[in-house]
């Protein structure tokens, strides 16, 4: 393991440390992959098996799902913003783009509880058939990871105050921007296959 | 993309707006467009990978100089995506007998229709006696 | 809850295990305790990140737990010789061959091979450490803390009674009730984490931390093994955690995945656990095919003969492994569509596995053998595997398998592949590195002994299955008929002498520890051709004083010819290296706790103990420890020691 630092370069890569830790951070998103797909397979196995509940064409609403989208999109994007202003050394950038992305991810919590207690109170919960127990474990899923990457940012942005930007700060940094973005993809095939095919068969 | 010290982030922006015109053109077709079921899942599958791809290329920088090439992301990634291939469209072709005779989601059918199964199961065995 | 529905009673031979484990750990805190060890335990061990150690960590747990098993399969045998034995009733028996199955799959085979991963790969790749040691340990605990939970089963609670395959909708909470099946599910989760971590610990190790120069085809060939392992690890655990986590959601928080009621869908569990659990098989094979190959060419000293072949062998089959799934439940009733489709799938793997039992042929052929006793363990694998394997093509035609299916047939194939693939390659493994481990080799002539008792029991156990599963004897039975008598009782016979074999090897280990010479040069057998014979004996924390460049296949033959070492002396630097930690054994014996809360379906347990685990990644995320530097002068003092300059 050899501690040379580069002098040029993004910081995060600077270190061998975080070459690394970026690349098996690659490669945890790709477990992150089929750890999804699996559950995209339960749920398309078992789609339509609503049993005595109602099914998802009468329960989905349109509007919310598109203001839980674009805030996720949003999101996604600020992120991105965030990360380039981290690569061009801007501490305030980075600050307050990363803390919009949190705030946007929080709304969009939000709207997936309130999402939830809804169908819970039209008969659609966890036990109440095979279809609506994929469905709130795909959904949950995703919204579980969204609300550890909230935690997540919380403690780097109290890092960041602390430490400024080092190649380790700013590799933990671009690291949650690369998992924030996964979250959005994953969002963008639960918003097609479960949502939006969910409201048209 | 080489050049980090950029101020406007013109690859973010250009994504962020094909994201979102993607999601508008996805709900139009599925929620309001006279196109046939079929060809809605095809058309909303293809603009999901498309939106995928977006964020992988343009705001995650699967291949970006730093990561060499990002040779191993790209590679992950491109694996991961086969695997969530063959776990999806695997496991509906394989279970595909256990759903076939419920489509329309009707516990009372199913049961219904195995009666009738295993009533034709009792006359086959009838007729060979 | 009451004591005597926490604890399991009224079986006189789990009494018997509770005595002797309280025996055990009694014994082992008054040994810590007299001679004062409790401190060098925690230094030395506990809170290592030393891949060496660790690799040593999880071999000496999969020993422990091959005896577990072990113990468990002669009591199988011991039942099963003669007709209406009453040595176990029913319940017994299936607890037994549920927890026989998993014990050896999940928490020995895997655990051993990748013991032998975390001695041996750095080391031949020439690396100071793994990419993640803080991750490595984790793993290990990880894998540990769930190995006791799913061990402690047996007093605690109750065993898991499904088999290791916990088909729904029996392992359903209908039909299972109790902490039972939740051991099995929660036991499984945690190892399973561990092992996703070390599956991404190692592929970025062997990425990206080779010598300097060293490309990909030059890599030693148990080190692409362990690669393309790590890789079926990383795509194929997260399908495992998946499928546990919506089975303890059926049966702790009351969802309808694999439930009869609510329109679930048993089947599926069938076809995710195997989704899984094929590539499953090739994570347990594909590093003991490594280990043959450096062995076979170490001691027929020759160059493997097809490297290129055996490497793109190897990607095949790890490709493949992902799109036969379905023949393990043929019988499900798919389709013959689907099932022509994965048989033909199936019969393709013998494919590239031919391709690699030629490639070691050719290896052996016209070669001076070395016969040692790694060597006659990796000689006596070729023949027997090849019998498992062509067994193997006979179950993978749909239509035979039908007659072949759930009988003592298949159970007599999967032995053959696996005892005589993964368990055969451990033992030669451990027999190989073991000087390299603990600075003596294992005396041979025992190691002879033992191997004699343990390949001929194991062909006199399950050659016999073959033909009594083509009698009809069906798996997981807990009695037999007459008929079936005679060649139950050969093959418990072959148990036995396989349990004989085992406890030889255990002597051997005790034997040579006080007897053995002691070694003096790094490279022990005299004809070791990859990195990590470059290394002295002991090797130094460090391992590699200096790195060699490496431009052949083979590097340490390079290196002896041209007389050059790991030790430079005049290019030493100082060494950066990661400092220990308790953290991640902190971390998972919480973990531990959430667990066991889980299986009992105490929610406040649980709860507390993940808040624990969340805690302490907190602690972990502010923890900006840099590790520390090795001085040159510490360096040189090792280096002159260790090779008695």
């Amino acid at each position: 393991m050899s501690s040379h630092e580069l002098k040029t370069g993004p910081l995060e890569y600077r270190t061998e440390e975080g070459r690394l830790t970026i690349l098996g951070f690659w490669i945890f998103l790709g477990a992150e992959i089929v750890l999804f797909a699996t559950l995209f397979a339960t749920y398309a196995v078992l789609f339509g098996r609503t049993a005595d509940a109602p099914s998802p064409g009468e329960l989905f609403e349109a509007k919310t799902l598109m203001i839980m989208t674009f805030m996720l999109l949003t999101s996604s994007f600020t992120c991105g913003i965030a990360i380039h202003e981290m690569r061009r050394g801007s501490v305030k950038g980075l600050r307050n783009w990363m803390i919009v992305t949190l705030l946007l991810g929080l709304g969009f919590l939000g709207f997936e509880i309130y999402e939830f207690i809804h169908y819970a109170h039209e008969g659609a919960t966890l036990q109440s058939s095979a279809y609506w127990s994929s469905f709130f474990t795909l959904a949950g899923t995703h919204g579980l990871h969204v609300t550890l990457g909230i935690g997540w940012v919380t403690l780097l942005l109290i890092q960041l105050t602390q430490r400024g930007l080092t190649p380790k700060t700013s590799r933990k940094f671009f690291v949650i921007g690369l998992y924030w973005h996964f979250l959005d993809v994953v969002w963008i095939f639960i918003f097609t296959s479960v949502y939006l095919i969910g409201m048209v068969v | 993309m080489t050049d980090h010290k950029k101020r406007i982030p013109t690859q973010h922006i250009i994504g962020f707006f094909l994201s979102i015109t993607l999601t508008l053109v996805a709900a139009w077709a599925a929620l309001q467009s006279d196109l046939s079921v079929r060809w809605i899942i095809i058309g909303i599958m293809a603009l999901a990978i498309i939106q995928a791809g977006i964020q992988l290329f343009m705001f995650m920088h699967v291949v970006e100089p730093e990561s060499q090439g990002g040779h191993i992301p790209w590679n992950m990634m491109f694996h991961g995506g086969v695997l969530a291939t063959i776990l999806v469209a695997g496991s509906l072709f394989t279970m595909s007998f256990g759903f076939s005779h419920d489509h329309d989601g009707d516990g009372h059918n199913q049961q219904e229709q195995q009666e009738e199964h295993s009533e034709m199961e009792d006359s086959t065995e009838h007729s060979g006696h | 809850m009451q004591l005597d529905e926490f604890f399991v009673t009224g079986e006189p031979l789990i009494y018997a295990g509770m005595v002797s484990i309280a025996l055990v750990t009694i014994s082992i805190l008054f040994f810590l305790t007299y001679y004062k060890k409790w401190g060098w335990l925690w230094r030395e061990w506990l809170t290592t990140v030393d891949h060496k150690k660790i690799g040593i960590m999880y071999i000496l747990s999969a020993l422990a737990m091959l005896f577990r098993g072990g113990v468990d399969a002669m009591m199988m045998r011991t039942q099963l010789a003669f007709p209406n034995m009453n040595f176990l009733n029913a319940q017994h028996y299936d607890e037994i061959f549920t927890t026989h199955g998993t014990v050896m799959i999940i928490f020995m085979a895997m655990p051993f091979l990748i013991g032998l991963m975390n001695f041996v790969v750095p080391l031949q790749i020439g690396a100071r450490d793994v990419a993640f040691p803080y991750l490595n340990a984790l793993s290990f605990w990880s894998f540990l803390f769930g190995a006791m939970l799913f061990n402690i089963s047996f007093v605690i609670g109750g065993s898991p009674d499904a088999g290791w395959t916990s088909y729904t909708p029996l392992a359903g909470a209908a039909m299972s009730p109790g902490p039972g099946q939740n051991f099995y599910l929660l036991g499984l989760q945690l190892s399973g984490i561990g092992t996703l971590a070390t599956g991404i610990n190692f592929m970025v190790t062997i990425l990206k931390m080779r010598a300097p120069k060293m490309r990909m085809f030059q890599m030693p060939i148990f080190t692409w093994s362990t690669l393309i392992t790590s890789f079926i690890i990383v795509f194929a655990f997260p399908i495992l955690t998946v499928a546990l986590a919506l089975m303890t959601l059926d049966r702790v928080f009351g969802a309808q995945f694999f439930t009869l009621t609510g329109e679930g869908m048993p089947m599926m569990w069938a076809n995710l656990f195997w989704m899984w659990g094929h590539p499953e098989v090739y994570i347990v094979i594909l590093p003991a095919f490594g280990i043959f190959s450096e062995v076979i060419s170490a001691f027929a000293r020759k160059q493997l003969f097809g490297y290129k072949a055996m490497v793109w062998a190897i990607i095949l089959i790890a490709g493949l492994s992902f799109l036969v799934w379905v023949h393990h439940f043929f019988t499900m009733g798919a389709g013959a569509f689907v099932n022509s489709v994965f048989s033909i799938s199936t019969m393709l793997i013998a494919v590239p596995t031919g391709v690699k039992i030629f490639n070691w042929l050719g290896t052996l052929y016209k070669s001076k053998i070395n016969n040692t006793v790694a060597m006659m363990w990796a000689l006596a694998f070729i023949p027997s595997f090849v019998i498992g394997g062509v067994t193997g093509v006979m179950l993978g035609m749909a239509s035979a398998d039908y007659q072949f299916h759930n009988t003592y047939f298949l159970v007599a194939h999967f032995h053959y592949v696996l005892i005589a693939g993964t368990v055969f390659a451990c033992f030669s493994g451990l027999v190989f590195w073991y000087p390299k481990m603990f600075g003596h080799k294992l005396n041979e002539r025992l190691g002879r002994w033992s191997f004699w008792f343990f390949v001929i029991g194991f062909h006199v156990c399950f050659f016999p299955q073959y033909f009594v599963g083509l009698d009809g004897m069906p798996r997981r039975v807990f009695t037999i008929i007459p008929e079936w008598m005679p060649l139950n009782v050969i093959s418990t016979v072959g148990a036995f002498g396989m349990g004989a074999g085992f406890a030889i090897f255990v002597f051997t280990i005790l034997y040579s520890y006080r007897y053995s010479e002691r070694e003096k040069t790094g490279d022990s057998w005299d004809n070791g051709r990859t990195l990590e014979w470059a290394t002295p004996t002991p090797v130094p924390f460090y391992n590699f004083a200096t790195l060699p460049h490496i431009d052949s296949q083979d590097a340490y033959v390079k290196l002896k010819q041209e007389g050059k070492t790991t030790f430079e002396e005049d290019k030493v630097e100082p060494i950066h290296m990661p400092s220990n930690t308790g953290q991640p054994f902190i971390m998972m014996a919480f973990m531990f706790i959430a667990g066991f809360g889980l299986v009992f379906e105490w929610m406040w347990m649980a709860i507390g103990g993940l808040l624990a685990v969340f805690v302490m990644m907190v602690i972990r995320s502010f923890d900006y420890d840099e590790g520390f530097h090795v001085e040159v002068d510490e360096i040189k003092r090792t280096e002159r020691s260790a090779r008695r300059l």
